[in-house]
């Protein structure tokens, strides 16, 4: 029977995961990888209220986790709608080239 | 940590049998390099028209509907485990969730999403 | 297993269950719609639902219950901004209906969405649960995001759609860390339960704890407009059509701040005081760098989306102040500040055509002469908005600077004076292109309907009403907040 890992390493990963993904959500160009990422951090964020469940022993965080994955889907669908309009207009899903308006 | 140890251990073996076969492959086998093998599916064939198609508008809408549909099993099923404790409640609630996915399912059917010509 | 099986509470959940009926009717009325045939019952659906919802929302006022397993929560704060969203909804229908026509937007869907994002904000406001509370946010922010895109054709208006969504899911997630962390350390997703035992002797303030706060700040600031995390908004405002703007600028937000002052005020209230330099500066930034970047625009709905998020500034002003028996306040701001927003955009609404929507501060010049009562109502909702008495504007920020004076921030009630003499000046500036301009340009006679009439109307009357008689409203709100004490 393996230990169990302590809640502070998921801790740990969550932040990173959660980083990596805000990092990528900023810097990245292509409307469809800046989603990925921000999906990224709504996984990372599920990781904590796992864990965090599993260290309280309360169901409510795995509770919590269905809705944020219902939500990422729903946003996921959402998102692809957009997308595809984006690109019928204007050929490429970049999100830089959505600046007709600035100032 | 001794109980991480089989973890290391299977680590090591996944890395010796990796080099073990990439190596052994390397070694053994006779090298051919032609302009076929740089393509993006070597088997054989030249690749006709360019690799990156456009895909059909359908299988993005597809896809979302999928997305959507899909994510009402993860409530069903944590449901169809205890709703003998449930009751009325559960059964009420759940039917109340079923409805309004319903709505948005004649939504899409009747908008022809559904079809693929 | 035992579950734990609650009580059937549907009769105090009347109101959400309408709206989502009515939402889901008009969405199958118009799909077995007969061609050519009238759009009348869909178009109804909203104004019916709306108001069937309010009757049913104030028979629940003194209601102060938890149902569904303390999930949600029916409390006079919630039914204060339940009323409010509906009456949001109730003239932002109204002034949609020619709006929709001249645009040849998906009008079944139109209704249905903001149907749904007024349940949205129904769900959010009356929530101690952040699992509720994350939920109606996210039907609210969903209708929205798809909302602002409507407008199909129009490339302006799908970047909106793609801005807010983007930014939206961002600062989703951050809200969403926020609320991982905080029950990371306490293991308590109820913002009571949380306030008990933060207010317990055992507990420690650990760092993990407090950058659960901060982020649940930063989640709130971007649904809030607040500077910094502002970038949207004039973006999103000025390519959403204009009664969408309209809808975002105030059932949005008021929606945001009523969520935001439920959590701040019940669970996080001992540690106001240190995070009150935080609110501070949140404050001060969001008024002057609205008011000031606002100073130079030449797009009037460009203007108001400025305006809008100094007006966010001078709510967190009351936020700052941080007392519990002044959040009264920001009930009234909101109040006030809804009604003369959407006055304002429904008077830019109704200056529009099909294809010109005339936002343009040019198309302003002149409007006095050739229609003096449209010039006149929009001069009243932008001298209430640069706080010139009578006008409800002035009341609102009146309250907000006493409170500020009376908690001891005389820095920051300064800066809010001295803030509302530079927004008077870009407020005036259209007046005065109203007024004293030559006309430079023909952009036709304004697309005047009975719908945005009505709208327009229940707006002048309310921010005068407001601004004369503040008493009533002052006490609803007092009631309202009395939960925080």
């Amino acid at each position: 029977m393996l230990q169990e890992i302590p809640t502070s390493y998921c801790y740990l990963l969550s932040a990173i995961v959660f980083i990596i993904g805000a990092v990528g959500a900023i810097t990245r160009k292509n409307a469809i990888v800046i989603f990925m990422s921000i999906e990224l951090m709504l996984n990372s964020v599920n990781l904590v209220f796992i864990s965090s469940g599993n260290a309280f022993a309360s169901m409510d965080g795995s509770i919590f986790v269905f809705f944020v994955m219902t939500v990422a889907a729903v946003e996921a669908a959402v998102g692809l709608a957009i997308f595809v309009m984006l690109f019928r207009m204007k050929g490429t899903v970049n999100a830089d080239e959505a600046s007709l308006m600035k100032g | 940590m001794t109980n991480y140890i089989p973890v290391l251990i299977i680590i090591i073996f996944a890395f010796l049998i990796a080099a073990l076969i990439v190596g052994a492959s390397s070694i053994l086998g006779h090298k051919i390099s032609k302009k076929t093998k740089l393509d993006t599916y070597e088997c054989g064939m030249k690749t006709i028209g360019p690799t990156r198609m456009k895909m059909n508008i359908r299988y993005y809408l597809t896809a979302m509907l999928f997305l959507i549909f899909d994510i009402e099993v993860m409530f069903l099923y944590p449901w169809a485990l205890v709703t003998g404790n449930l009751g009325m409640f559960g059964f009420l609630e759940m039917l109340v969730f079923v409805i309004i996915l319903l709505v948005g399912y004649v939504y899409v059917w009747k908008k022809g999403a559904l079809e693929w010509e | 297993m035992v579950v734990q099986i609650p009580e059937m509470d549907f009769g105090w959940i009347v109101p959400e269950i309408a709206m989502t009926v009515f939402a889901a009717v008009a969405l199958l009325l118009t799909l077995f719609r007969k061609k050519n045939s009238t759009w009348l019952f869909v178009e109804a659906m909203p104004l019916v639902g709306a108001i069937v919802a309010l009757y049913f929302t104030f028979q629940t006022w003194n209601g102060n219950i938890d149902i569904f397993n303390n999930l949600y929560t029916i409390d006079n704060f919630g039914v204060f901004f339940k009323g409010l969203s509906l009456v949001i909804l109730i003239l932002v229908t109204l002034l949609s209906y020619r709006y929709i026509d001249r645009e040849d937007m998906a009008r079944g869907e139109y209704y249905s969405l903001l149907m749904f994002g007024t349940l949205g904000m129904m769900i959010m406001v009356s929530s101690n649960n952040f699992i509720t509370i994350f939920i109606g946010l996210e039907v609210m922010s969903i209708s929205i995001y798809i909302l602002a895109g409507l407008m199909g054709g129009n490339a302006k208006s799908v970047e909106a759609s793609l801005k807010y969504f983007l930014l939206g899911a961002f600062a989703t997630a951050f809200l969403l860390y926020g609320i991982a962390l905080i029950y990371g350390t306490t293991g308590m997703l109820d913002i009571r339960e949380i306030a008990g035992y933060v207010n317990s002797g055992n507990f420690m303030v650990t760092p993990t704890f407090m950058a659960g706060l901060a982020l649940l700040i930063v989640g709130f600031g971007f649904k809030t407009a607040s500077v910094p995390f502002h970038m949207w908004t004039p973006d999103v405002y000025e390519g959403a059509p204009t009664s969408i703007t309209a809808y975002m600028a105030t059932g949005v937000k008021a929606a945001a701040f009523a969520a935001f002052l439920r959590v701040l005020f019940t669970a996080f209230h001992p540690f106001l005081s240190g995070w009150t330099y935080m609110l501070w500066i949140l404050a001060v930034a969001t008024m002057t760098l609205g008011n000031i970047t606002a100073l130079k625009q030449d797009d009037v709905k460009r203007m108001l989306a400025y305006s809008s998020i100094a007006h966010a500034g001078y709510i967190l002003i009351a936020l700052t102040v941080g007392d519990r028996t002044l959040s009264s306040t920001v009930l009234y701001y909101l109040l006030v500040y809804s009604f003369m927003t959407i006055g304002a955009f429904a008077v830019v609404i109704i200056l529009g055509r099909q294809g010109s929507p005339n936002t343009g501060i040019e198309s302003y010049a002149g409007l006095a002469g050739r229609h003096p009562v449209i010039a006149a109502v929009m001069a009243v909702f932008l001298f209430s908005m640069a706080g010139i008495p009578p006008l409800a504007g002035f009341m609102g920020k009146f309250y907000v600077l006493t409170d500020a004076i009376r908690g001891g921030y005389y820095w920051l009630a300064i800066i809010g004076v001295l803030n509302s003499v530079v927004a008077a000046y870009y407020y005036l500036r259209v007046v005065m292109y109203m007024y004293f301009k030559e006309p430079e340009a023909e952009i036709g006679a304004p697309d005047v309907s009975i719908g945005s009439t009505l709208a327009i109307a229940i707006s002048v009357v309310v921010v005068f009403y407001l601004g004369i008689f503040p008493r009533l409203f002052l006490m609803i709100a007092h009631t309202s907040s009395a939960i925080f004490m």
